[in-house]
């Protein structure tokens, strides 16, 4: 059996890693390079690189971190940050990256997933999506950084992506993002089971049980942390011996 | 100098970082003086089987990849290179490179597909014949995990070709070994240290 995966987060900016709450009030939280080589040792199952400035910045994605990384690290990693076609996908890929995900750029061009799931495989492309609740049950795809409300329903988007060749989500929840108070079970739950492929649920991780509870009731193939891992306040190891003792499959 | 196939598709970079980490000279190449001259061929690959044998056709690499493993020449086929081996594949109805009998087919049992992530791989070494390839387990404990990404998978016709096995939803062949041929379903260069040691075993073989 697959086991579930912990995932942490880099989110970058002008090439170091920083951390926000609820997609605002950003702080420093080191170098890419030498954070992403410690979770490696410490068993980290996969990286998740995000530029968060690079859509609103209108800039590609920092190659060179990426390149740097992947000489370092032997897990994979995913990037992602303002790709809008083939050709930035293809050059994250030779820099080293495994799968790049697409946010703004799938959701104003929805032909670009299935362009690059022809070009590299599905298995490459992550569809990211944001998502803020907007109503009883019903959560909105956000873009552009969380910025802009596309009127667009969440779980419709997430099934609309696969159809086109996604071959994940990444799945943020805006609402629990950086308030350590639990994943979106809800949401998640939602998306996992409309969709056939993997999905990592993102935003809110504060304590051991969240992560227990994002499987066992959200339905999650793998969860996502970013200030919790950075700071120092869990250490992979912790949650997947939680996750184990719990009897949920992880890679020890 | 090990030659890492370069058909341009997926992530041949990674296989690169890997053995650079291990000190083991490589070289990315589609030159096929370069593949002729090397100790050992690497086929990387994820992506899609069609895609795959049209570019290995395009680049004009089937005779050459065909030759190579014809004349013995350690070789390691990944994911998608271990998938080009055998004769045809789901994926498309992909006619393949049939170096080995099988066919390569989708998975039919768990709901998520691709498989993606961290899956136990079972060491498959019974018979005689398969002693030689104990050495790929050298130091790697039974059921230790490996890092997937497939939709699809490898059903050799000769079964005793199978020295790793693993399952998702169904038992399926992880490693394949046969004379020079070694070839992962998994991601050996994606899968931490137990992925480091399985590329030295590797390279131990020869």
């Amino acid at each position: 059996m697959v086991t579930k995966r912990i995932i942490p987060c880099l989110d970058m900016t002008e090439g170091k890693v920083v951390k926000g709450i609820q997609f605002e009030s950003f702080r420093d939280a080191g170098n890419p390079v030498s954070l992403a080589q410690v979770y490696d040792e410490e068993g980290a199952d996969e990286l998740v690189f995000l530029d968060i400035t690079a859509t609103v910045d209108n800039r590609s994605i920092l190659l060179d971190v990426v390149e740097k990384t992947a000489k370092k690290v032997t897990i994979p990693f995913s990037v992602g940050g303002g790709v809008r076609g083939v050709d930035e996908m293809r050059d994250i890929l030779k820099a080293g990256a495994d799968k790049v995900s697409v946010n703004t750029g799938a959701f104003v061009r929805p032909e670009l997933i299935t362009e690059c799931a022809q070009t590299f495989g599905s298995q490459c492309v992550v569809l990211s999506l944001d998502a803020k609740k907007v109503g009883d049950n019903r959560w909105n795809v956000f873009i552009n950084g969380g910025r802009t409300n596309t009127g667009i329903d969440a779980v419709t988007w997430s099934k609309q992506a696969v159809e086109l060749g996604a071959g994940e989500i990444l799945l943020t929840s805006i609402d629990t993002d950086g308030t350590k108070r639990g994943f979106n079970i809800e949401l998640t739950q939602k998306v996992s089971k409309t969709v056939s492929v993997p999905v990592i649920a993102s935003g809110g991780a504060g304590k051991l049980s969240d992560f227990s509870e994002i499987f066992t009731q959200g339905g999650a193939d793998a969860a996502l942390a970013a200030s919790l891992f950075h700071f120092g306040e869990l250490k992979i190891k912790d949650v997947k011996d939680y996750l184990a003792s719990k009897n949920i499959s992880v890679r020890n | 100098m090990i030659a890492i196939l370069d058909y341009k598709i997926g992530n041949v970079g990674s296989v690169r970082n890997a053995f650079d980490k291990l000190n083991f000279p490589s070289v990315v190449t589609n030159n096929p003086d370069i593949i002729h001259k090397a100790d050992a061929l690497v086929l990387p690959g994820v992506g899609a089987a069609g895609k795959g044998m049209e570019n290995l056709k395009n680049g004009k690499l089937i005779k050459c990849l065909k030759s190579q493993i014809a004349k013995k020449k350690p070789f390691l086929g990944i994911c998608l290179g271990m998938q080009l081996l055998f004769e045809t594949s789901e994926e498309g109805d992909t006619k393949c490179l049939a170096v080995l009998k099988g066919q390569v087919k989708k998975f039919q049992k768990e709901k998520k597909i691709p498989q993606i992530g961290w899956n136990e791989v079972r060491k498959q070494i019974t018979d005689n014949r398969k002693q030689n390839y104990r050495k790929l387990f050298w130091e790697i404990p039974n059921k230790s995990y490996f890092y997937f990404v497939n939709s699809y998978y490898c059903n050799p016709e000769n079964k005793s070709l199978v020295v790793g096995e693993t399952e998702y939803g169904e038992n399926f062949a992880s490693i394949i070994a046969k004379d020079n041929i070694v070839a992962t379903q998994f991601h050996p260069e994606k899968s931490g240290s137990v992925g480091m040691k399985f590329l030295k075993n590797w390279r131990n073989l020869w």
